[in-house]
């Protein structure tokens, strides 16, 4: 079989021939009875009451197997009103509402971030999909919080360390804990209730909903900031490539994630990733440099923050059989534009990757599930995880993933640390700085260069995995990066140069006195 | 001779805003020699429905790769895909599955 692009070729015009997949399916595969409404993965057709079955019956399975949620845990769902995390949503509702046996039983909340201000929505449309999601989030009865992108500029620091996990209990079972949980919980119902009947999952909820540390935190957003909003469109007009803005905004957006998730005790995030999307980070991640945090970026689960575990339980569903579900079961999901909207093919590495794969699986079915598979084989460096050893692994500034020292070491290390001395030592007589790169670029950095100041791309760039370098290198000036990069980037290079000193000590200098500083 | 046809056509996940951002459409198409099939329907949408960049919805003959057809709110994998044909009343969804639509 060959692909020809748009009717070329072979085959004597047209499509390619598809391959033939026999007769057209008149019952479920699975009943063998009801009329078939879909086929997934290669050529299994399902009726819609199997299907939705197999959908349910997944999600439970996913969370049973990896037993990582404890009962009565806080879970955020990052929910961006998409099709993927529309319908996980719904799958938790579905867990929380299971006769006791199959229940789920840990305390969701939901966060959505509103991107309004990087895809180009005026306030006035934000305020409209606002009004519409609340109204979708008031009808899960979960508690929820709606955050604007632009409260980046107000993050701590601290997002940008990951807290050791010696904050979480986990010398208890999960067994152990489940029962307890049980046990508990039926102790809670005979005394509150006299008995059982009221469901669980909607006293959780509400629970929570009254818990008064959660008011505070159930953010009622207050009117957008002009100003943080122009800033935010000033961060994004000093990127120059889609590719970067892309990788900018989820870095950004999941530094907000755990921002809510620590203030308001979450300790697992679930993030609504298909797998058709894992298989298309796989390959954009691969392409981006960051192969080294494959199995972090795209696995179940990524413990890189320490404290806060994220979560991936959709990652075995096709994009194909969310948007089924969603149809069939009247799922509600709100189509938010993205930074690609209406973007050609060709306008990013993600959307190039993700057009590449579709084209492929149009023609040969396995497609992404080959490639979501390959992805499976990949397992956490030791170390990637938890890292219960004596010293905390240096991390990345942006996707916190850990620094492989060893490697860095050898080469990167050794050759940006250079980069910065030789930096230093010019001060460059004022005119250029940080907008070195861009010269074009104008109107960015008003503040005149200070005389020997180091430009922040040469102390930033450090700091970084290779994959955040070239996302920041493609930045015409740093400075309108939120204040909270920047103030933990001089931390670390405070303490970095500290240690420096100290081995400094211990080297033979060439030809040239140490910086004195 | 094909009679007219009055169907119903769908646009979600983000195909709609290629489509003036509205989700539903209730279309006659005209008669015509041949019967109407999808195929022939792709090419009518495109000449009369879409208002922007067509490589976005339709390439070659058939839809982008990533968009979904429903017909009767079935997988057209089961209902002979672009050699359907269409019926007085159909009801055919055209969902993206593309990030960002
Ligand atoms: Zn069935
Ligand atoms: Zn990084």
């Amino acid at each position: 079989m060959c692909e020809s692009e748009e009717g070329g070729g072979c085959g004597g015009g047209g499509r390619p021939a598809r391959a033939p997949r026999g007769g057209r399916p008149l019952k479920c595969m699975k009943c063998k009875e009801g009329p078939p409404v879909l086929i997934i993965r290669v050529g299994d057709a399902f009726c819609k009451a199997c299907f939705k079955d197999y959908f349910v019956h997944k999600f439970r399975a996913l969370l049973g197997k990896n037993r990582c949620i404890f009962p009565g845990e806080k879970v955020l769902l990052a929910f961006s009103g998409g099709p993927a995390s529309s319908a996980m949503v719904r799958q938790v509702q579905e867990g929380l509402s299971r006769e006791a046996a199959k229940k789920l039983r840990f305390k969701p909340g939901i966060l959505f971030v509103d991107e309004g201000g990087v895809c180009g929505q005026g306030l006035e449309k934000r305020g409209e999909v606002r009004s519409q999601l609340e109204r979708i989030l008031r009808a899960t009865g979960f508690p929820y919080h709606l955050v604007n992108l632009e409260e980046v500029f107000g993050l701590p620091g601290s997002i940008l360390r990951a807290v050791s996990h010696s904050a979480t209990d986990h010398s208890q079972s999960y067994k152990e804990a489940v029962d307890g949980f049980i046990q508990q919980q039926e102790l809670l119902q005979c005394e509150r209730t006299g008995g059982p009947g009221e469901s669980l999952p909607g006293r959780l909820a509400e629970l929570s909903i009254q818990d008064p540390s959660e008011k505070e935190t159930a953010e009622v957003p207050g009117p957008l900031s002009i100003s943080h909003t122009a800033e935010l469109t000033r961060l994004f007009g000093a990127v120059k490539t889609l590719t970067a803005r892309e990788e900018l905004l989820q870095t950004l957006r999941n530094h907000l994630i755990l921002h809510v998730a620590r203030t308001s005790g979450y300790t697992k995030v679930m993030m609504g990733d298909s797998c058709t999307r894992v298989a298309v980070k796989l390959l954009t991640n691969l392409c981006l440099g960051r192969g080294a945090f494959l199995a972090g970026d795209t696995g179940f689960s990524d413990g890189r923050h320490g404290d806060v575990l994220v979560l991936r339980p959709m990652r075995e569903y096709s994009a194909k059989e969310i948007a089924f579900y969603n149809r069939l079961f009247g799922v509600p999901a709100i189509f938010t534009p993205a930074l690609a909207t209406k973007a050609p093919d060709r306008a990013s590495i993600h959307r190039l990757i993700e057009s590449f794969l579709c084209k492929l699986q149009s023609d040969f079915p396995s497609t992404v599930s080959t490639v979501y598979r390959t992805g499976e084989k990949l397992g956490a460096a030791p170390g990637d995880d938890d890292s219960d050893g004596a010293t905390e692994p240096e991390r990345c500034l942006l996707c916190l993933c850990t620094l492989d020292t060893n490697v860095v070491d050898g080469s990167s290390l050794q050759s940006t640390l250079l980069s910065e001395e030789l930096c230093q030592k010019p001060p460059l007589s004022a005119g250029s700085s940080c907008c070195e790169d861009a010269p074009t670029q104008t109107g960015c950095c008003k503040a005149p260069p200070v005389a020997g100041a180091i430009p922040p791309q040469v102390w930033l760039l450090p700091l970084l995995c290779y994959s955040c370098r070239l996302t920041i290198k493609d930045m015409s000036c740093l400075e309108p990066l939120p204040p909270y990069i920047h103030s933990e980037a001089e931390r670390r290079r405070r303490s970095r140069a500290a240690m420096k000193q100290e081995i400094q000590e211990f080297l033979l200098e060439d030809d040239e006195a140490p910086p004195a500083s | 001779m094909a009679a007219p046809l009055s169907i119903q056509l769908e646009f979600g996940g983000g195909a709609e805003l290629l489509f003036d951002g509205i989700r539903k459409h209730q279309v006659t198409l005209p008669s015509q020699p041949e019967p109407w099939d999808i195929r022939s329907l792709l090419a009518w949408i495109k000449e009369n429905l879409l208002k922007e960049r067509p490589e976005l919805f339709v390439q070659g003959d058939t839809v982008r790769p990533g968009i979904l057809v429903l017909i009767n709110e079935a997988d057209w994998e089961l209902m002979g895909e672009l050699d359907y044909q269409l019926q007085d009343q159909d009801n055919v969804v055209f969902i993206s599955t593309l990030h960002g639509g």
